[in-house]
């Protein structure tokens, strides 16, 4: 019996056409996974299928509808908002990205949970508390009995995403959807998620329908799975054969993107070992200011490690490990004690401006980190302004910059919110490298791209190391892109150390039971489906 | 998401193909489609610029703004010689005369054509407000930049001075000042210019607080950038938006916080016309003779207005967002 049937999905805003004609159809405790990058239709597909699109000026065409045992059949696409409010929350769960925003901060965790309880069955506030404890342990939130009347804040990130589990169970909804449900979370997070949902969907006969950009966990999820190409559906098949015989060219393209264990890195690109980087009893702390008076966070604890020239060093662990505050540190963001010397000169406190030059750091958010005031070419030239260097041919030097990074010279002229996130990301390292460092220190620099952008940004940095002999430090929390570009790794938990040695080693024979913990929630290259035969 | 594929093939062979050994298909995975959100841009191949002013001058809104601030400009430089009649030709006789082909905008109490005073008012009331607004933003700006760059104590301490300067009434602040020197046009522009300091100076902290934490400050503090230079180059420009829009506002309040301190005394001293001192004039007239009171009232709104749609403009060309959007349909 189908629980939920989509049939010709369309869903336009002005002239632009978002979904075109997607069809799927979900049995109970079926798991229809659905991918494809950012801005392929995902979210909106699924968001106008359950009627839960609410963007100006969008037209939904097509039909869906929702079978559930209790209120029988329901039409989702152009029902009254009244009618939908009956299914939304009842027969219809609703987990999403981000669980540090979809947590009302106000509100106890009772007051959330038992809030669509009261909406839609009509139970006391004693039923309704009695339900919520239930729900909370069965999502696994320890001692549930002193946590329902807990604020959000007291919470990690993966119990957030716990209680959101529980709200859109609440109601014992026939059909869950769960938008990019564990890509806010650390792996060992995600993989907990993942197995609690399959948990508590077989126990239930639920019906999921998850989004993911990462192939690696949808095919940790899913019986079935669309891919979905600038809102088109172009491959629709069970996740096994989607797997082991992709027939469309994007899905192919989708699965050689997806880091997978077991690469190695470029060979060195300089032999003699020479050290340097060399950081040694790195120590940070910051102050923050509690209600109950100021406080010390004590960031990273008495970190020593080595970077020989010519090579990567991976630096892992989870959010909160310290490992971007180490990257801060070397660049003199923040303050730090201990000592860390490039080629025997100090880095840390008040160093010349000429020192500052020879090691160069890529952010993140390739969104924020360029001046959305400053065109691409202004802002690669600022560093050579900045030191005065080359003046009079700063021009050329960008144009050779751009072609480094594989970008045609023409895009100098473009502000940033003029070019996508990997054309961004390439301007960031031009601008890195403008000043021919000896050290690059790239913080999680491809973390937000998508899959194929990312393998195309790191095939970049391999080769550039190549081309230009450079030295990385490459923060990362993917093991599986760490294994491709690192010579030496350093596991970082909680501001500790915990396991440093050469990359080979550390990744065929973890010593630590932290880095062996990280290496085994890595969603592995084939879908559970596989291996459980079915 | 329709027309993603045109600006992508022109990226291709630049960029994707020969690198990483991922072949994205042509380009729809590489290209601007997949940055999520970069939208409108797409239509544009925003290779070729369009210069600042041709964007100002395709707006027509911001054309007429400007055309009216010339007229203003220029009557207020002119009002010598073009005014009808003298600024104090005083005739008694014929007070409180309705708008006539003599006098198109009527004559006040003391029989003085309102159109020349008008026209004459408007050097005075010009000057006071920009010269007292330029003082307060020259002033308040600075000091609201570099304590919210800075921070810590020296932040403290400016923003409590702020505070005790906001805790004063306007007026009463601008008595005092103007007590201590002698009243005149110079003191009226002082005052004004020292009461809406504070203002700049909280709008341009307010607005750096956020700006500091960005990424792409914490690179150009990372490749060493002079402090100095960051909030030149990247500090200020990205906080323009709301200084443009609290200037626009603040030149409309100078205007008639001017008034208000002439119709105390303290400001411009009569029988200098200005604007405001016009105004406060009226008001005992205003049943027997509206004109008194609307033609400089309208004077003043006629400014105000063409100052605000002229900042919204410049606003807009300055914002890299909306200037890409009004660039694809320039051409």
């Amino acid at each position: 019996m189908n629980v939920l049937e989509v049939a010709d999905l369309h869903v336009s805003i002005g002239r632009t056409d978002i979904v075109r004609g997607v069809s799927f159809a979900l049995e109970r405790e079926q798991t229809l996974g659905i991918v494809g990058e950012s801005g392929s239709g995902k979210s909106m597909t699924v968001l106008a299928a359950t009627g839960l699109l609410d963007a100006p000026g969008a037209r939904v065409g097509g039909s869906a509808i929702l079978r559930d045992d209790r209120l029988g059949l329901a039409r989702l696409i152009g029902a009254s908002p009244k009618a939908l409010r009956r299914v939304h929350g009842d027969a219809i769960g609703f987990v999403f990205q981000d669980p540090s925003t979809s947590l009302n901060p106000l509100l106890t965790l009772e007051r959330q949970i038992t809030e669509s309880l009261e909406a839609h069955r009509n139970l006391t506030r004693r039923a309704a508390r009695t339900r919520a404890l239930d729900l909370l342990s069965a999502v696994g939130i320890p001692t549930p009995e002193n946590r329902l009347d807990a604020y959000p804040h007291q919470l990690s990130g993966g119990q957030r995403q716990r209680v959101m589990i529980a709200i859109a169970l609440a109601c014992d909804p026939g059909l869950l959807i769960a938008d990019e449900p564990t890509t806010a979370l650390d792996v060992t997070t995600q993989a907990q998620i993942i197995d609690l949902v399959r948990d508590l969907q077989e126990q239930r006969g639920t019906a999921v329908v998850w989004i993911s950009h990462d192939l690696g966990v949808i095919g940790q999820v899913a019986d079935d799975v669309i891919v979905l190409q600038q809102g088109q559906v172009v491959e629709h098949r069970p996740i096994v054969e989607l797997v082991d015989a992709p027939a469309h060219p994007y899905t192919q393209v989708l699965l050689a993107a997806r880091p997978r264990l077991g690469g190695s890195p470029p060979p060195p690109v300089d032999d003699s070992g020479a050290v340097l980087l060399d950081v040694a009893n790195l120590d940070v702390r910051f102050p923050v200011s509690t209600p109950t008076g100021r406080a010390q966070i004590h960031a990273v604890r008495d970190v020593s490690f080595q970077v020989r020239r010519g090579t990567t060093l991976g630096l892992v662990g989870e959010s909160g490990s310290g490992k971007s505050t180490i990257a801060n540190a070397l660049t003199g963001l923040v303050r730090a004690n201990g000592s860390a010397t490039l080629e025997g000169q100090p880095l840390l406190g008040k160093v010349p401006r000429d020192r500052r030059r020879r090691l160069a750091m890529v952010f993140q958010d390739p969104f924020s980190s360029l001046d959305p005031r400053i065109r691409a070419g202004d802002a690669v030239a600022e560093p050579l302004r900045v030191h005065r260097l080359r003046p009079g041919r700063h021009r050329e030097r960008v144009a050779a910059l751009f072609d480094l990074v594989r970008l045609p010279t023409a895009f100098a002229s473009r502000f940033p919110h003029e070019l996508s996130g990997g054309q961004r990301q390439r301007v960031s390292i031009a601008r890195a490298l403008a000043l021919e460092p000896d050290l690059l220190i790239l913080d999680e620099a491809t973390a937000s791209l998508d899959a194929s952008i990312q393998a195309q940004v790191l095939g970049l940095l391999r080769d550039l190391q190549q081309e230009l002999a450079l030295t990385y430090l490459f923060i990362a929390h993917d093991l599986a892109i760490v294994q491709d570009m690192s010579h030496d790794v350093l596991v970082m938990q909680e501001g500790v150390a915990v396991e440093y040695r050469p990359a080979g080693e550390l990744f065929a024979d973890p010593r630590e039971e932290y880095t062996q913990r990280l290496l085994a929630a890595v969603p592995p290259e084939r879908p559970r489906a596989a291996r459980s035969g079915r | 998401m329709s027309n993603a594929q045109r600006p992508t093939a022109q990226v291709g062979p630049g960029g994707s193909a020969s690198v990483g050994g991922v072949d994205p298909l042509g380009g729809p995975a590489f290209g601007p489609p997949s940055a999520g959100g970069a939208g409108p841009v797409d239509d544009a191949a925003p290779e070729r610029r369009v210069a600042a002013w041709r964007l100002l001058v395709a707006n027509p809104v911001t054309v007429a703004a400007a055309a009216t601030l010339a007229v203003v400009v220029f009557v207020a430089l002119t009002a010598q010689w073009i005014a009808p009649y003298g600024v104090n030709e005083v005739d008694v006789a014929g007070a409180l005369q309705p708008p006539s082909w003599a006098h198109p905008f009527g004559t006040d109490d003391l029989g003085r054509d309102i159109l020349s005073r008008v026209m004459l008012a408007a050097s005075t009331s010009l000057q006071v407000a920009v010269v007292s607004v330029t003082f307060a933003f020259c002033v308040g700006v600075p000091i609201g930049i570099i304590s919210g760059y800075v921070g810590g104590w020296l932040d403290t301490v400016s923003m409590r001075v702020v505070d005790v300067m906001f805790a004063f009434p306007v007026l009463l602040l601008a008595l005092a000042i103007v007590a201590i020197l002698q009243p005149g046009m110079a003191t009226t522009m002082l005052a004004i210019g020292i009461v809406y300091t504070p203002i700049f100076a909280r709008v341009a902290r307010a607005s750096t607080l956020s700006v500091r934490t960005e990424p792409y400050v914490q690179v150009a503090q990372t490749m060493g950038t002079p402090w100095w230079r960051i909030l030149r180059r990247h500090v200020l420009p990205n906080i323009t938006g709301p200084l443009i829009v609290q200037t626009s506002l603040s030149l409309a309040f100078a205007i008639l916080s001017e008034a208000a301190l002439s119709f105390l005394g303290l400001g411009i001293q009569p029988p200098q016309p200005s604007w405001g001192g016009m105004l406060f004039a009226a008001q005992g007239f205003v049943t027997q003779a509206w004109w008194m009171s609307v033609f400089p009232g309208l004077a003043i709104f006629v400014t105000v207005l063409a100052f605000n749609l002229l900042g919204d403009g410049l606003r807009d060309v300055l914002d890299p967002k909306q200037r890409t959007r009004m660039e694809a349909r320039h051409r």
